[in-house]
């Protein structure tokens, strides 16, 4: 086994990218940087696909050219805030989008036209410099220190230090190696050290790099089924309330027909209500907060995905991560620290602690294995045994045959290793061990440990306890999780015994213990069957039938080019904990979309109660009892409602792109957080806002 | 005991009767529309009618035997009426123009019962009987016969069909209606409601004149008139006729009539989904809504804020002395809640916001408790849209029952919602447009808005109560409100059984801790909030020109 020394393994999710992450606040640079973008978009041909602001639009250009033909100050104001609100929510998509196009510029630098030395076969010793876009699947190049390596492949041959930072930009080089699972490399990383041969695995323009800029800039973002249905009710919303606004036409000719004393208003003439007022009307009414919203928070959800060094191959599979009710996790690496660890030295009757710890440090002192380093690490902090330099020491070292190591030192014989094992030395060097030594290595293993017999010229000292150390923090995520009505399912290769023990203690739901590739696979369908969405890990080539069954698959980037095409997310720091913060930015979209909806909708009311009586309180006067705000007059009624209309669009920008606030708790609670916030609050802000901005404009020329 | 505390005892008296009875009749349906067995009476009709009444059928099958059997129905009531002058019984009547009987077809088949012409002067005993009452029942079963399919839809896991229509349609007439209909017209005709075959009594009047007074088997219609939403009387005035409605405790056994079947269905769903807490959550919001607005007209109409019915001390106007203002309003709201559109009192006398209310009612979409079954089945579609804002508030794709509302769900309920206002405020406008049409108002001003408004309400919801004022058979009105008549109903029914297609397709998603629950007070609420917020925004505006703009001033 080579444990590489630069392989430093992820502990606790690292928030190693602070800063990146949050983001919320915007910049206004950004907002500037982003007008040109907004006002392209302003181009109906693409707009239309936004039929909530296409309305807008078209109401915009109608408007314009009434007010053309009748200029008025009313009138332009209209003109120019409705023309507002639909610059507005393009800038809302081009903000969410400028971001992404950042990130894209500094992968298109690790993109650089390199050239790759490509061999006639892999057996060849001479090679071709073909640029890097000719290479084809199958292709063999070679890679020396200090050369970009051309494309995505595996490294068939050779062993290299290699320098990822440009993809994961995490500085510290990885190791890569012919077999196993750490046998990818990415296009556009360097190699440091050693030579390796590639066998290049994308199809040419499909390299790993290539996806990730496409992704990050949103160039072929697809609606996501639940944007689609969010879209197909916001459609039908406004289709209501154009029918609604539209057929008001002919009540309010009439209306104007039967109190024939009534003067002509700005609103209001014989000929129903006027062309400004009722496009006014309509845009209020129909849903533009969340339809100018809609597209820049599902942009800004994979950015913030992005920015965790995740790369979602769809939005579908974000949108699914917030559906996720099983969640997969390997033991190793992701629930433990990876490897086991001695906790505790039991002796046998008559041998003390210090004696057995004395004896477990010698036997280790060689012993290069994480297990061994953590013996005499145990040995020295619990027992201040300080590790020595020995002369003359006979190092035994493990081997599966003995399967135990240790040390002959000035006559001195001791060994550790598996109970049977070395029970056996011991019986063959004349020793009697007692029933004792049995029953304290039953005990470690029924407790999920694992026992290492440790003895001395034909006599047993003791046993050394190895645990599996549970990594900090992870029985609260899982309660977390919990919370979230999401069960986790911890997956190991472990006797079922030594899983319990630790599915226990880390607190998982339930655990698959000996678990094989066909097992996850049959667990994955089954959980799929009584309908849950499954979330899962993993990095092996055995790993990609199950990252492909499952409904989010988050491959690691140091895994196989198997592994990383089977999942349908790629995790850049190779963290298996990540997991659990796809699932909450998937959540966190869907409730960004659900808050804004209901606020969107519940802002109408006092739309209405600010349009209608400046309409009709001409003709019947009865109804300027609605106009509860008091406002000037129906001019900067309708002027009012129009300008927060489109202002409230801005003042969302930073909760579309940062998503609402989201902290795992039941749904229940969830919802009550939500709907007293953005319904209730939806409701109440904009009387409020309508209000102040009358205030404000009453002073306006043509507003009493 | 004054006006105010009747009238409250009354309403407490009724709420106690649906209480009482929501739980055993809810579950008695539950096992007719459950149950695999069928009796003597069912085996021949469909050995008559030549169904397999062990075969399911696909939503789409279901739909088409359901339009079928509509079409059928509507021709049927048409050619009875066309020719009731050679059928027995006729009572010497002529035959029915054209434009009415299309209309009145189209009425009863759809569990409108909008009347373009007046019972006592038009129809024969033999169309009252075997054209119109029969579509009391039918029409009706129909409705519960949807609302069960969408049940279905939600209740089963990977299914491809919902159910056999025909059978449902059968055990809905035969083992639900008759049977409390046939009691129910017992116990009104000991109330003084008349059955007979007479064909009228001359009778002098106080003035000297003479007037011909039809008799005819009117308890019986009025039983199914009421229990199964319809609303179309035997005679031109409805349930205010004496004939009809006799005494105040009658007028009290109609409305819980009206009333018994919508109240119940939500324990029938809540079985057949196997959470009865579910029942009750939509139940809950019926009952709110419905209660609000009972007691809303109740005061609007008690309070009366017009001249007139300041100067007497309530709004009499209109309303029979027998019932007084506050059952009369009662039983305005149950009739307009429900779809029922049988009326005892004249909806354009209330006062602008009592009118307003009993209109409100309707445009609501009859879903609190609404018609039979359509009141389930509308509400459920609600509920499934206030699942899909709320769901994605707790971070989850939207899932109702365990049922994801993706893409197509909410295509199809989005579509639902639209159907209705469209052709109320399509027809609205097309009359208000047409100076001949505005002709046919009987006031001016708002108040002769809020008749146009009403009648297109009225039919497009399927309600069929009339403001009265409004003369309607005119062949544009004719075609006007049986067009929205047909489309308010059978678009919807489409809808909603394609919706139960697509839900009974899926596998339901296991409930766990992190899903919306729509059992709970919280739920409950919002459906009430989005059904109401939905109807003030569609209707607003019209609504502020009619009764609103009437009431303020």
């Amino acid at each position: 086994m080579s444990t590489s020394v630069l392989e430093a393994p992820s502990q606790a999710p690292a928030p190693k990218k602070n800063g990146r992450v949050s983001g919320g606040l915007l910049d206004p640079k950004q907002l500037i940087s982003s007008l040109p973008d907004a006002l392209k978009k302003l181009n109906p041909v693409t707009l239309w696909r936004n039929p909530v602001m296409f309305i807008v639009e078209v109401g915009a250009v109608f408007t314009t050219v009434l007010a053309v033909l009748d200029p008025s100050f009313f009138a332009w104001a209209i003109v120019v805030w409705l023309w507002l609100t639909v610059v507005f929510a393009n800038l809302a998509e081009a903000v969410a989008e400028g971001r992404g196009k950042a990130q894209a510029a500094t992968l298109r630098a690790a993109k650089r036209d390199t050239t790759a030395r490509r061999l006639k076969s892999r057996a060849a010793a001479d090679w071709d410099v073909v640029g890097a876009a000719e290479l084809q699947q199958g292709d063999f190049v070679i890679v020396e220190a200090g050369e970009v390596v051309p494309g995505d492949g595996d490294v068939v041959e050779g062993i290299a230090s290699v320098d990822e930072s440009a993809i994961t930009g995490e500085s510290a080089p990885v190791i890569r190696e012919s077999g196993g699972d750490r046998s990818a490399v990415t296009g556009g990383t360097r190699v440091l050290s050693d030579r390796i041969i590639v066998q290049i695995t994308q199809k040419p323009g499909e390299s790993f790099i290539d996806r990730m800029i496409a992704l990050v800039e949103g160039a072929n973002r697809q609606k996501t089924p639940n944007e689609i249905a969010l879209n197909i009710l916001l459609a039908a919303l406004t289709i209501i309330f154009l029918v609604a606004t539209v057929t008001m036409q002919p009540l309010a000719i009439y209306s104007k027909l039967v109190n024939p004393g009534v003067a002509d208003s700005i609103a209001l003439t014989g000929d129903g209500v006027t062309g400004i007022v009722l496009v006014s009307l309509i845009v209020c009414l129909i849903p533009t907060t969340i339809g100018a919203l809609l597209s820049a928070i599902g942009i800004a959800g994979m950015d913030r995905l992005v920015q965790r060094n995740v790369l979602a191959m769809s939005g579908r599979a974000v949108e699914a991560a917030g559906d996720v009710s099983t969640l997969l996790l390997d033991k190793t690496g992701t629930i433990t620290l990876g490897n086991r660890q001695a906790s505790e030295f039991v002796p046998v009757a008559g041998v003390s602690e210090q004696q057995l710890a004395e004896a477990a440090q010698l036997s280790s002192l060689a012993d290069e294995t994480p297990e061994g380093r953590s013996i005499v690490v145990f040995a020295k902090e619990r027992y201040g045994l300080r590790e020595r330099e020995i002369h003359g020491a006979e190092w035994v070292a493990f081997t599966a045959q003995t399967r135990m190591s240790g040390v002959n030192l000035d006559g001195r014989q001791v060994r550790k290793g598996a109970a049977t094992a070395v029970m056996k030395w011991v019986r063959d060097a004349g020793g009697h061990p007692t029933d004792e030594v049995g029953h304290l290595v039953d005990g470690i293993s029924a407790s999920g440990g694992t026992p290492l017999v440790v003895a001395e010229q034909g006599r047993v000292l003791g046993v050394i306890h190895l645990k599996d150390v549970v990594k900090a923090g992870m029985r609260e995520r899982f309660d977390e999780m919990r919370r979230m009505g999401i069960r986790t399912v911890m997956i190991t290769g472990d006797n079922p015994l030594t899983a319990k023990a630790i599915a226990d203690e880390a607190g998982v739901d339930d655990f698959l213990a000996e678990a094989t590739p066909e097992d996850k696979l049959a667990l994955i369908r089954k959980e799929q069957e009584g309908g849950r969405l499954v979330a899962m890990t993993g990095d092996g080539t055995n790993d990609a039938p199950a990252l492909a069954q499952s409904d989010v698959g988050v491959a690691m980037n140091t895994g196989t080019s198997a592994a990383k095409e089977a999942g349908n997310m790629v995790d850049l720091d190779s963290n298996p904990t990540k997991l659990i913060e796809i699932v909450e930015i998937g959540k966190q979209l869907l409730i960004t979309r659900g808050a804004l909806t209901t606020f969107s909708i519940a802002n109408d009311i006092a739309k209405y109660f600010a349009i209608i009586p400046a309409m009709f309180a001409a003709v019947y006067p009865g109804l300027d009892a609605l106009n509860v705000m008091r406002l000037t007059s129906p001019q900067s009624a309708v002027l009012s409602a129009v300008i927060f209309n489109a202002v409230v669009i801005v003042a969302l920008i930073p909760l579309a792109l940062r998503g609402v606030r989201y902290r795992p708790s039941s749904a229940s609670k969830l919802l009550s957080r939500n709907l007293y916030l953005y319904g209730l609050g939806g409701i109440i802000v904009p009387f409020i806002g309508i209000k102040l901005i009358d205030l404000l404009i009453q002073f306006l020329p043509g507003m009493s | 005991m004054n006006a105010t505390a009747a009238g409250m005892l009354f309403i407490a008296s009724l709420i106690l009767a649906m209480v009482l009875v929501h739980k055993p009749l809810g579950d008695y349906m539950y096992r007719v529309y459950t149950t695999t067995r069928h009796n003597v009476v069912e085996r021949v009709v469909y050995r008559l009618l030549g169904v397999r009444a062990d075969t399911e059928q696909s939503w789409g099958v279901y739909a088409r035997s359901l339009l079928a059997f509509s079409v059928l129905s509507i021709l049927v009531v048409y050619g009875i009426q066309r020719l009731q002058d050679k059928l027995p019984l006729s009572l010497g009547r002529p035959p029915v123009t054209d434009h009415v009987a299309w209309n009145t077809a189209i009425s009863f088949v759809t569990n409108t019962n909008w009347q373009a012409y007046s019972g006592e002067s038009t129809m024969g005993h033999l169309t009252q009987m075997a054209a119109l009452a029969v579509q009391n029942f039918v029409s009706a079963a129909v409705g519960m016969a949807v609302a069960i399919a969408l049940v279905r839809g939600f209740a089963r896991r990977r299914s491809g069909t919902l159910g056999n229509f025909w059978v449902d349609l059968v055990r809905g007439s035969v083992r639900i209606l008759l049977p409390i209909a046939f009691v129910g017209a017992l116990v009104l005709v000991a109330g003084g409601v008349i059955q007979n075959f007479s064909s009228g009594h001359q009778i002098t009047t106080l003035t000297g004149g003479t007037q011909t007074i039809t008799g005819g088997p009117v308890a019986s219609q009025e039983a199914i008139k009421e229990l199964g939403t319809n609303g179309g009387g035997f005679y031109n005035a409805n349930s205010a006729h004496p004939f009809e409605n006799a005494t105040a405790w009658t007028n009290w056994l109609e409305i819980f009539l009206i009333l018994v079947i919508p109240f119940a269905l939500p324990r029938t769903f809540g079985r057949m989904v196997g959470q009865v807490r579910q029942g009750y959550a939509i139940v809950a919001v019926m009952g709110i809504i419905a209660l609000a607005s009972v007691l809303l007209t109740n005061a609007f109409e008690l309070g009366g804020n017009a001249t007139v019915s300041q100067a007497v001390g309530a709004a009499m106007e209109g309303k029979e002395v027998r019932f007084g203002v506050s059952n009369s309003a009662t039983f305005g709201a149950a009739t307009t809640l429900t779809s029922t559109g049988a009326v005892n009192s004249f909806h354009d006398s209330y006062t602008p916001f009592g009118g307003l209310m009993t209109m409100f009612n309707m445009m609501l979409g009859e879903v609190a408790p609404g018609g039979v079954g359509a009141g389930l089945y509308g509400m459920l579609i609600l509920a499934v849209i206030t699942v899909f804002v709320a769901g994605l508030m707790v971070g989850r794709t939207p899932e109702y029952l365990g049922k994801k509302i993706g893409p197509r769900e909410i295509k199809l309920a989005s579509s639902y919602f639209l159907v209705t206002p469209i052709l109320v405020l399509v027809g609205t406008a097309f009359a208000m447009g047409s100076a001949e049409q505005r002709a046919s108002m009987l006031n001016g001003g708002a108040h002769g808005l809020s008749e146009i408004l009403y009648a297109f309400t009225s039919a497009s919801n399927n309600n069929g109560s009339a403001f009265a004022g409004l003369t309607v058979n005119s062949p544009w009105y004719d075609v006007a409100t049986g067009l929205c008549m047909v489309f308010g109903r059978f678009l919807p029914i489409i809808l909603v059984l394609a919706l139960a297609g697509s839900l009974a397709r899926q596998a339901p998603v296991p409930e766990s801790i992190g899903t919306l629950p729509t059992h709970r007070p919280q739920f409950v609420a919002m459906v009430v909030g989005v059904t109401i917020i939905l109807v003030a925004l569609t209707f607003l505006p019209a609504l502020a020109l009619g009764p609103i703009a009437e009431g303020l001033s």
